[in-house]
């Protein structure tokens, strides 16, 4: 079984439909990118593993778990933790804390005992701190670890995005967009992060990006999308050469 | 300059950044537990009114200063502190029950209130609860068998541990019972800021998509930010009661619930510090105001002159000054401070700069 299944999707936006009759599934510890134009739904497929949206028909399983059976939150529970194409950090709040904040589907303490912070409570913070420390260590965050989100450079935010992703200690993680608007020397860096995430940690990585370079070079399978429906699937040399995705790219660039 | 080396995982998670910070405190500490002894009644008497709304602003602060759910009808919660507390002791149930089952009475009801306006946001959630500020004043006229209405109810001395405390026959009783209740709140909500929960707290206000994502039930969450918020507001409105001694359905009024928001908003939203220096801001400013006015009255000749609202327009102005030039409040201003004294000689202009903050839309990308 694999560890995602998306079965037969589809979500409209009043008139436009933005998934259409979609399936594919991650297998446990690949690299699986989507690809697509602009508009093609590879953001929506994305909230909708998250939740956000609920489609009208079709089944979306991870883990063995029927996620539309699932609250919003608690998707992270299962294991599944991700970034935004719009970075989405808590930015009045320092790197640390929003890594922290990852750690939360972790939590053991409740209210009474966070209010009197008793040594259970300290016990898992210490257990917390150690566990985001690794995470800033992994990433080169350090220089910024006090640092407010609201004071950093576009290209940090999007490291402390998955880094924060990362602190939730998930079995599947879902990037969207890691590269864009990162400087070539970033975007290896990220080439690199995702590769460790992959072989170090063991996690599997689904993400949307553009940069086909990064593409081809981290991911071990192609989904490529327009219109919300599936173009082609297969390895990122086949999905390249593909009549089809061809098509699309130059018929939207025309 | 003066740099912090950490070598240990305690060293963020404790409170104080290091010796000589947990040592300011200290002093501090010892300063107003010693107020009593320089002070007058008078000023005392003063300094008990500035901590009744540092812990109705602590109160505020957790909802709208962490959370991020805006709230213009805290007074109303106030009431429901003032009057649960005061009809539990009318009741014969001593002080050391009634002040704390106020409190949680608050909380609880205050959360039932939330519950149908936590799909409300920003403005929206603002003017909601306004609306119950508002209503809380014919509430209290409606229940008068047990309000006492119009005519309003008189606060009797209590009894804490075998002592008799009012606010005008032992003043100094009084402040220390602010005084500890003041801290305990302080440091209940220091602990809660460190631990889980308010960090999550802190999520929703930032941004409640990716605070789903990481697994934090938004409804919950505010929920339970509710209860918190309401109760804390609700003993600040038990010891307002005593401390004013009589209060009818107009003493909570919409202006206080504004005159709150306001006060947290120029302390600095965000922080426990904003809420006292606010409450500090709250409670001198009518001193302030009539020394002010004699001072120009002397100057300029004639008696004093009495101007209706003054005080409110004054406190407005300064809020306007504020959120113009200084956003983060007296907080934010006291931190640079603070900071350019850390880092001298290193300090730069631009270091508290916000950066250009990405375009935000409803919609999901
Ligand atoms: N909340 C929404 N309401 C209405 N329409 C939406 C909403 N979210 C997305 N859409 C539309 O659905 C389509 C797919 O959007 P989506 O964001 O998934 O595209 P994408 O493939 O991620 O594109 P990009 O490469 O630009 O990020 C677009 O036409 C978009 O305008
Ligand atoms: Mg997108």
């Amino acid at each position: 079984m694999s560890l995602l299944e998306i079965e037969n999707v589809t979500l409209k936006f009043g008139g436009l439909t933005a998934v259409d009759n979609l399936s594919f599934s991650v297998e446990q510890g690949e690299v699986f990118a989507i690809v697509g134009p602009n508009g093609a739904g590879k953001s929506t497929v994305f909230n909708l593993i998250s939740r956000f949206y609920t489609p009208i028909n079709g089944s979306i399983h991870f883990d063995g778990h029927d996620l539309l059976k699932e609250k919003a939150s608690d998707v992270a529970s299962h294991g599944v933790a991700r970034t935004f194409q719009n970075i989405e950090l808590f930015e009045q709040a320092t790197v640390l804390e929003n890594l922290l904040v990852g750690r939360h589907r972790h939590r053991q303490s409740n209210f009474l005992t966070e209010l009197f912070f008793t040594p259970s409570v300290k016990k898992q913070e210490i257990q917390s701190r150690h566990y985001v420390e690794e995470i800033i260590d992994f990433l080169d965050l350090q220089a910024y670890r006090e640092k407010r989100i609201a004071g950093l450079p576009y290209g940090v935010r999007k490291v402390v995005e998955v880094a924060r992703a990362l602190a939730t200690d998930p079995k599947l993680l879902l990037l969207d967009e890691p590269a864009s608007g990162l400087s070539v020397e970033e975007t290896t860096d990220m080439r690199w992060w995702i590769d460790d995430i992959r072989r170090q940690m063991g996690i599997t990585v689904l993400m949307v990006e553009h940069d086909m370079g990064l593409v081809s070079g981290v991911s071990d399978r192609v989904l490529a999308m327009a219109d919300g429906a599936r173009l082609a699937l297969g390895t990122p040399a086949e999905v390249q050469s593909d009549p089809a995705v061809i098509e699309a790219y130059l018929g939207h660039a025309a | 300059m003066r740099i912090v080396f950490k070598t240990n995982y305690m060293q963020d998670i404790r409170p104080w950044k290091d010796g000589y910070q947990l040592s300011l405190y200290l002093i501090l500490l010892a300063v107003v537990f010693a107020a009593p002894f320089f002070m007058d009644a008078f000023y005392l008497g003063e300094m008990t009114n500035v901590l009744i709304w540092a812990i109705a602003g602590l109160g505020l602060m957790i909802l709208t200063g962490h959370t991020g759910q805006a709230s213009l009808g805290h007074a109303a919660f106030l009431a429901m502190g003032c009057y649960a507390n005061i009809i539990l002791l009318d009741a014969g149930v001593p002080f050391m029950i009634a002040f704390p089952l106020a409190g949680i009475l608050t909380g609880i009801i205050g959360m039932v209130i939330a519950i149908p306006a936590l799909r409300l946001h920003g403005i929206y959630l603002a003017i909601a609860t306004m609306a119950m500020s508002i209503l809380v004043d014919d509430i209290i006229v409606l229940t008068e068998p047990w309000t006492g209405g119009v005519g309003g109810k008189y606060a009797p001395p209590v009894n804490i541990f075998g002592f008799m405390v009012d606010r005008w026959g032992t003043p100094r009783e009084f402040y220390y019972l602010v005084l500890v209740v003041s801290v305990i709140v302080t440091l209940g909500y220091i602990n809660l800021l460190r631990a889980p929960l308010g960090r999550s707290f802190i999520a929703l206000r930032d941004s409640e998509v990716s605070a789903q994502a990481m697994g934090i039930d938004v409804a919950r969450t505010k929920a339970i930010s509710f209860a918190i918020s309401c109760g804390i507001t609700g003993l600040a409105g038990a010891l307002m009661g005593l401390f004013a001694g009589a209060f009818n359905n107009e003493t909570f009024s919409v202006v206080i619930s504004i005159q709150l928001l306001m006060m947290i908003v120029i302390g600095g939203l965000g922080s426990i510090h904003g809420a006292f220096f606010g409450a500090i801001i709250v409670g001198f400013l009518p001193q302030f105001l009539s020394i002010a006015k004699e001072w120009v009255g002397a100057i300029a000749g004639g008696s004093s002159v009495a101007i209706p609202g003054l005080e409110f327009g004054i406190f407005g102005m300064i809020l306007i000054i504020f959120i113009l030039f200084e956003p983060m409040g007296i907080y934010g201003r006291w931190f640079k401070i603070r900071t350019w004294f850390e880092l001298f000689p290193f300090y730069r202009k631009d270091m508290f700069k916000r950066q250009k903050s990405y375009l935000k839309t409803e919609r999901l990308r």
